[in-house]
């Protein structure tokens, strides 16, 4: 059983005009086995909250606390983060020119869990992830991200979290650029990680179509760098019809 | 052994264009006379295949195939009594690399001549190894007769203090592929000018690199492809990455489109890598052209930072910094080394890259 727990989070960028303040008092428990899914206008900061989580640089901490079972989440480097159970599925993954797939993924799960995997068993279960999320086995061989699709960037995310099995995982509109089809895949792929790992999730999205395959128990709106609002999956429906014009200031 | 017959061609001053990024006080003196040449020759082959001959020949049999405006490639035809002569036989297809490795003499300053031939329709790989110190002035040359295929890799494996001078140039006839890899990643001042000319249509031309250089070290690539014939092709690529921050590379890519050379097909691309804040790396491509008649021309060159987004990436995957960092470097490389099919060779240069690295923070 694991606790994510954020307080009073307040995190800054700069800006050519100086410090700009996107985060504004953030407080939000996420749980082991729980569903928050967060809902916001574009530029409410939802993936602020989700990078100052996992320790981007770009983002300044100016209060407020990350906490992991109560250990400070905001005093580990990057890679501790990913060490104590952390994943962010990115709204936007990242090219890493001439490093394949196969590789980086062995690196990755080595570090994460201590030592590195049996190659005979390795090999195995790479390919029955990759064959459970559709990917096609070549996708092994070919660069980090370079020259993916919108979609099969996502569905290489979810891989990554599939192997790495972390605590709390963050998908930062993971839902994006996917097709039905691969919505639907990419949902089973989050759901076997939730039942398998008691994961815990927070759920960024504009839309309510992934919530029918990951059913969230809490609904957050996110609108001027907070929570201003929050409820059951009814919440979602809510949304959709009304939109946002109701949180959000003039 | 014979010492050095002096002549009165110039010293170059600095101000010269081929000589302005070259610290010449490094040079050890071999542009200027201050040293003594020896010749002698020291590359040494392993075994030598059927197929292929290597001699040492009196340098009047074999007089230089080319013209050379380098000083230091002019003093070493005027030093040097004997050839270093590698032949690949007409039709002959050498499977395994011919490996030529250099056996140092500490102190003196040596000045070389190399010829290959590769004969009408023959194919080989040659690598020469490079390592240890030493200060060295080197004329290689390389023709490559009709329908021949010729792989050239070139490894500067130096040490710390070592001096190297030397000309790699390609006279590349028709329908010849001469692929060419230098591989730069130690020495105090390294500085090569790998050349190209053809004369047939057909011809065609790859140049790979790769240099990283660290704290005082100056490593210098000067490219020259001339194209005065119709319908040959050239491609360059050459990659570097700088760690400290007194390393300096430069790179310099002179294409030449004569008015004769219509239906050339060329691109060239540099990128360099800088790790440190002081590091600096000189990057000129310069392409002229005399004919609008071509398939293609272009060029490319990037010097940037390290991308602190991919570090995140891997990072946020679990995978600490220093190990991250290898990934990326080792990522960079990776489209040049993963094609010199050697793949000792390849782990070999790629971990001293990766220890080079863990000496400096980033
Ligand atoms: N370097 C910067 N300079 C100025 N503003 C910035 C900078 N970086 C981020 N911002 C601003 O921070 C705000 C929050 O961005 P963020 O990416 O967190 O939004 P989001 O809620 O994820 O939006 P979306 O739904 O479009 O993904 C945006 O208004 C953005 O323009
Ligand atoms: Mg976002």
């Amino acid at each position: 059983m694991s606790t994510l727990e954020i307080k009073g989070l307040h995190v800054s960028v700069v800006t050519e005009e100086g410090s700009k303040e996107i985060l504004r008092g953030v407080d939000l428990t996420i749980k082991s086995g729980e569903v928050h899914a967060i809902m916001g206008p574009n530029g409410s900061g939802k993936s602020t909250l989700a990078y100052s989580i996992a320790g981007h640089p770009k983002y300044t901490i100016t209060s407020g606390s990350v906490t992991l079972d109560g250990a400070d989440v905001l005093a580990m480097t990057v890679d501790e983060r990913a060490k104590a159970g952390l994943f962010l599925a990115m709204q936007y993954p990242v090219e890493v020119p001439g490093v394949s797939v196969s590789n980086f993924l062995r690196t990755a799960v080595t570090a994460i869990r201590g030592e590195a995997p049996k190659v005979r068993t390795w090999v195995g279960e790479v390919k029955e992830a990759m064959s459970v999320l559709s990917m096609d086995p070549a996708f092994a061989e070919r660069n980090v991200n370079e020259g993916f699709s919108g979609g099969e960037k996502k569905r290489h995310e979810i891989l990554q979290m599939e192997l790495l099995k972390p605590k709390i995982a963050i998908l930062d509109e993971t839902d994006s650029g996917l097709d039905v089809d691969a919505l639907r895949i990419v949902s089973e792929g989050v759901n076997r990680v939730k039942e398998n790992q008691d994961l815990g999730i927070m759920l960024i999205t504009h839309y309510t179509r992934i919530l029918r395959y990951i059913k969230p128990d809490f609904v957050h709106v996110f609108a001027g760098g907070r929570i201003v609002e929050e409820g059951g999956p009814e919440l979602a429906t809510k949304l959709e019809e009304n939109g946002y014009a109701e949180y959000v200031t003039a | 052994m014979s010492l050095a017959t002096t002549t009165n061609y110039l010293t170059p001053t600095g101000r010269e264009e081929p000589w302005r990024f070259t610290p010449l006080n490094r040079l050890a003196g071999l542009q200027d006379q201050a040293v003594e040449l020896h010749d002698r020759i020291s590359l040494e082959p392993a075994d030598i295949p059927f197929g292929v001959s290597i001699t040492v020949e009196d340098a009047a049999s074999f007089p230089p195939l080319s013209e050379s405006e380098d000083q230091v490639v002019q003093r070493v035809r005027e030093s040097a009594s004997k050839v270093l002569v590698i032949s690949i036989a007409k039709d002959a297809e050498i499977g395994t690399p011919i490996i030529l490795t250099r056996k140092v003499l500490e102190m003196a300053a040596e000045a070389s001549r190399v010829q290959i031939n590769a004969g009408l329709h023959s194919r080989a790989t040659i690598v020469i190894s490079n390592a240890g110190d030493g200060v060295f002035a080197e004329d290689i040359e390389l023709n490559l007769e009709p329908g021949s295929n010729l792989r050239f890799i070139t490894l500067q494996e130096w040490s710390t203090k070592a001096v190297h001078v030397a000309r790699h140039h390609a006279i590349i006839a028709k329908d010849a592929t001469f692929t060419s890899y230098v591989v730069t990643v130690g020495g105090s001042l390294v500085r090569l000018l790998p050349t190209v000319e053809y004369t047939g249509p057909g011809a065609s031309a790859e140049l790979f690199g790769l240099y990283f250089a660290t704290d005082g070290q100056h490593l210098e690539h000067r490219v020259h492809v001339e194209h005065g014939v119709p319908g040959a092709k050239s491609r360059v690529n050459y990659k570097g990455a700088l760690n400290g921050d007194s390393a300096r590379t430069v790179w310099i890519g002179d294409v030449f489109i004569k008015a004769a050379a219509q239906g050339t097909d060329t691109y060239e691309l540099n990128r360099n890598l800088l790790l440190s804040d002081g590091a600096r790396a000189d990057s000129v491509p310069n392409l002229e052209i005399e004919t609008g008649d071509i398939v293609g021309a272009g060029h490319a060159s990037t010097t940037g930072r390290f991308d602190d987004e991919q570090l995140f990436y891997l990072m946020s995957r679990g995978i600490p910094s220093e190990e991250a960092r290898r990934l990326v470097i080792r990522g960079f490389f990776s489209e040049i080394v993963s094609k010199l099919a050697l793949p000792e060779v390849e782990e070999r240069i790629m971990s001293r890259i990766d220890n080079e690295l863990a000496t400096v923070r980033i």
